[in-house]
């Protein structure tokens, strides 16, 4: 089923869910079967780093498309070959680029992030960067060739939302590729303003991972994603400064 | 000889290949000096002293 296309591939949902923050594996099951999530992230890490859990087996079996990330690099040069690993690890020349300016704040680095992009989409990748709400930033990033752009809400991890929800329709409105909101997702509420705003796709990680009950918060964003897709394009009312009755004001009682 | 195997020194064999350090190929890829070796090449793929070895796989991420 056909949910949105992104570089003319059909994804089945507009949630998409991150692994990061997972604290079994074996949630996995459950998060993806509330989320029917349009795609899984997975960051890319040295074996000797990783336990042996089999997530990528069980996303297989689960039959979810996996978009790795370059999450965690500092430099385009790092995002650059964490990608080509990916491509070779995972079979998919997909990539949600990240390329993060400082470890404490975790903001992406625009000048790294766009050299990167240029340098992957060259190298026949279909690139997802992980952006500011900048719209023209966002608008460089499509320039050179990526097939999303993925403006965050609030810092990774944070849970606020939207800090900025002016500077996502900007976003929104300087491109013509999905936008997809990446972090800072918190709760269903964050999620249905994203698309509201015009989003096409939420993707959200620990709001669900870390989550008391994650697969209940899956199915929550889920069912929020759709709404605040809905309610985009039911065309909503003007918000006014003053009143407006909607009960008749002709024929009152004792008029 | 001498190299460094995801970030940390090891010794191997003089003529070790990519191939055998690799645990499993599933899921997994390798770069030598900050450049990818396909699967295809890394029974091929002699290991020289000082070499940086990274070998990845998919992990839990956002």
């Amino acid at each position: 089923m056909r949910a949105m296309q992104v570089a003319g591939v059909d994804l089945p949902g507009r949630l998409w869910i991150g692994t990061g923050g997972l604290t079994s594996t074996s949630l996995v099951g459950e998060i993806v079967e509330a989320a029917r999530p349009g795609l899984v992230t997975v960051s890319v890490r040295r074996t000797s780093d990783t336990e042996r859990g089999g997530l990528l087996d069980m996303l297989r079996a689960l039959g979810v498309r996996i978009l790795p990330n370059t999450a965690g690099c500092l430099s385009a040069r790092e995002a650059v070959l964490t990608a080509q690993l990916a491509r070779e690890a995972l079979e998919t020349d997909w990539v949600k680029l990240e390329v993060i300016g400082d470890e404490t704040s975790l903001m992406p680095d625009a000048v790294e992030l766009l050299d990167a992009a240029e340098t992957l989409v060259r190298q026949g990748f279909t690139v997802l960067p992980y952006t500011s709400a900048d719209p023209v930033l966002a608008r460089r990033l499509v320039d050179v060739g990526c097939a999303a752009v993925m403006p965050l809400g609030s810092p990774i991890g944070t849970g606020r939302g939207l800090d900025d929800p002016r500077a996502i329709e900007a976003v929104r409105a300087a491109v013509a590729v999905p936008v997809v909101l990446d972090a800072g997702i918190g709760t269903a509420s964050d999620a249905a303003l994203a698309m509201e705003l015009g989003c096409d796709a939420v993707l959200a990680a620990t709001a669900i991972t870390r989550a008391d009950r994650p697969a209940q918060m899956a199915a929550a964003l889920r069912a929020a994603v759709d709404a605040g897709r809905l309610a985009r394009h039911a065309g909503r009312i003007p918000r006014l400064t003053t009143a407006r009755a909607s009960s008749p004001m002709a024929g009152r009682v004792g008029t | 000889m001498n190299i460094h195997l995801n970030g940390r020194p090891r010794v191997v064999a003089d003529g070790t290949t990519v191939q055998a350090l690799v645990p499993s190929a599933r899921g997994v890829a390798v770069a030598v000096n900050g450049a990818v070796v396909p699967a295809s090449s890394w029974g091929s793929t002699g290991l020289s002293e000082d070499d940086a070895v990274e070998i990845v796989t998919a992990q839990q991420g956002g």
